[in-house]
């Protein structure tokens, strides 16, 4: 897994939880030999097998199932102020929050333009009726479902839709995509309902940002 | 006498529509290709031309589309080609007036680098105003500057291992210094597995310092570390904490067997005086232990303690030998 995703993942336990629990989850998964000083370096790879050691660490320590705690991690990388250009980078989708889920489609391109060893999973939308959508992750590492649930929910709430999602669980890759599928990984299925684009003000978001002043 | 005005309506030769959009596409109210933009002509070929739509490009959105009003209707467009390598597109499609069919604008949008490679294109194939040159430009600026960067970091990475290395090694024995020691013991605590630690110092050194001087003190040293370096096993941690000073630990020990094994050796080896430039410099070592599952919490300063005075009762007894602590606290000095 990438630097970026694991050290979301160290900064989630840490800001979220306190250091005593990234510490001790590092200790209990092992991962001493693989960190710096400052834990993850953000632009290294590393092995899968360290991210799910460390998931599955966070999840005994805090004594939480995974799927709640991936989804809370999905709310962090959308509220918490360290990561404004993240949320940034995600309200270029659109202005409204339905041409924002559109945009999901492209957002595996522009990731690996920014950032080419930066590989998510292909996520597909579907509209299933008028202000319903399935939103299918491709061949994604387990859970990652959950975290868009949680980044999902965020990013609704930051446009001022009311949004209602569901985590359909983890199904097979299309039988006509066989050549798709990656070993261990299944996709993953939300249903997003889009009730009211416009229920509150939402945040604000100018496309000009500060950098460009 | 005048009548309404009359719409206000473009009309353009295919040439100059090729070269203000050269991705473009008309389809002819049938839903048939009538007519290209020079890019987009050289990636499909002629062959394209008068074929349905559908037959050429896969629609993903909007998905299901029927007809063209589908098309006209819809906010943007998103196809790819149907034949390898897939190029895929992004597009918007407006009706043209008189019922002559719909105009659709293409771009690669984030894949404009791979249908570049894919099609041999070049910036002449792009409009005058189309960003994608730019794009491709930032896109290798930024690889370039990133590759860069990378390899600073590389360095820096390298320069501050080795600084750490250097702050927590023994200058003189190449062992880990106190701070190495710290945190080594710090490093167990934490990871709560069962470790054993061994402190040991040298008998007699003071003697070897005064009478024969402090290059054989080094000698002395340098060469207790090897033979500690040659009797603990790999994973093991040797640190020289203080001058004749020395703390072993043993991760994985739940009692005392391999660590009395490898003070054993120790003794052994030190039977035999070090020589130094000819002079024999005779020196043995006293040690105390402690096992971290003797204590319900372990804890750094307490079983650092607790080896010392494991350590003093070996001195009391003699020197030479090694003192357990027990579970109950009690001390177990050995023969020698």
């Amino acid at each position: 897994m990438h630097g970026l995703v694991n050290r979301a993942i160290q900064c989630f336990l840490h800001d979220s939880f306190g250091p005593g629990v990234w510490t001790a989850v590092a200790n209990s998964a092992d991962l001493t030999d693989v960190l710096g000083a400052d834990g993850f370096e953000a632009m290294s790879v590393y092995e899968d097998a360290v991210t799910e050691a460390m998931l599955t660490a966070a999840c005994d320590r805090l004594g939480r199932p995974r799927e709640s705690l991936l989804e809370d991690l999905g709310t962090y990388l959308i509220w918490n102020e360290k990561l404004e250009p993240l949320r940034r980078l995600l309200r270029f989708g659109g202005r409204s929050f339905t041409e924002f889920l559109y945009s999901l489609e492209d957002l595996r391109g522009r990731t690996r333009l920014a950032v080419a060893q930066l590989d998510l999973p292909e996520l597909e939308l579907d509209e299933a009726g008028e202000g319903t959508f399935t939103l299918r992750c491709r061949a994604c590492p387990p859970g990652f479902g959950h975290v868009m649930a949680g980044i999902l929910r965020a990013l609704g709430d930051d446009y001022g839709a009311l949004v209602v999602l569901e985590h359909l669980g983890p199904v097979s890759p299309r039988s006509d995509e066989e050549e798709r599928r990656v070993h261990g990984r299944q996709d993953e299925l939300l249903s997003i309902a889009v009730h009211d684009p416009d229920f509150h003000a939402g945040r604000r978001f100018d496309l000009a940002g500060i950098g460009a002043a | 006498m005048d009548g309404p005005p009359e719409p206000l309506t473009f009309r353009l030769a295919p040439g100059a529509l090729g070269h203000l959009m050269p991705l473009y596409l008309w389809l002819a109210p049938d839903g048939h290709i009538h007519c290209m933009g020079p890019s987009l002509r050289k990636i499909m070929g002629p062959a394209a031309l008068g074929a349905p739509l559908a037959e050429v490009f896969e629609l993903r959105r909007p998905r299901g589309a029927a007809s063209l009003a589908d098309l006209t209707r819809a906010p943007a467009l998103r196809l790819n080609l149907r034949a390898a390598p897939h190029t895929g597109f992004k597009g918007v499609a407006v009706p043209l007036a008189g019922g002559e069919g719909v105009l659709v604008n293409l771009s690669f949008g984030h894949a404009v680098r791979e249908a570049v490679r894919d099609h041999a294109l070049s910036d002449t194939d792009f409009a005058a105003t189309d960003l994608a040159i730019e794009l491709l430009y930032l896109a290798e600026a930024k690889a370039a500057v990133m590759g860069e960067l990378e390899k600073t970091n590389a360095r820096l990475n390298g320069a501050k291992r080795t600084a750490e290395e250097l702050a927590l090694t023994d200058a003189l024995t190449g062992l880990r210094n106190r701070r190495g020691m710290d945190r080594a013991l710090s490093g167990l605590l934490a990871a709560r597995h069962d470790f054993a630690m061994l402190h040991l110092d040298l008998d007699h050194f003071k003697q070897v310092n005064d009478t024969l001087g402090h290059a054989a003190g080094d000698h002395v040293l340098t060469e207790f570390a090897r033979m500690l370096r040659d009797s603990v096993r790999g994973g093991d941690v040797i640190t020289r904490v203080g001058g004749d000073e020395f703390i072993l630990l043993f991760p994985g020990l739940s009692d005392y067997g391999p660590l009395e094994r490898v003070a054993g050796r120790i003794l052994d080896l030190l039977r035999t005086p070090i020589d130094f430039l000819g002079q024999a410099c005779a020196v043995g070592s006293s040690m105390g232990a402690v096992l971290s599952r003797n204590y319900d919490s372990p804890e750094a300063d307490r079983m650092l303690s607790d080896a010392d005075r494991a350590l003093y009762a070996s001195k009391a007894a003699g020197r030479g030998r090694l003192t357990l602590t027990e579970a109950d606290g009690t001390l177990a000095t050995q023969a020698p």
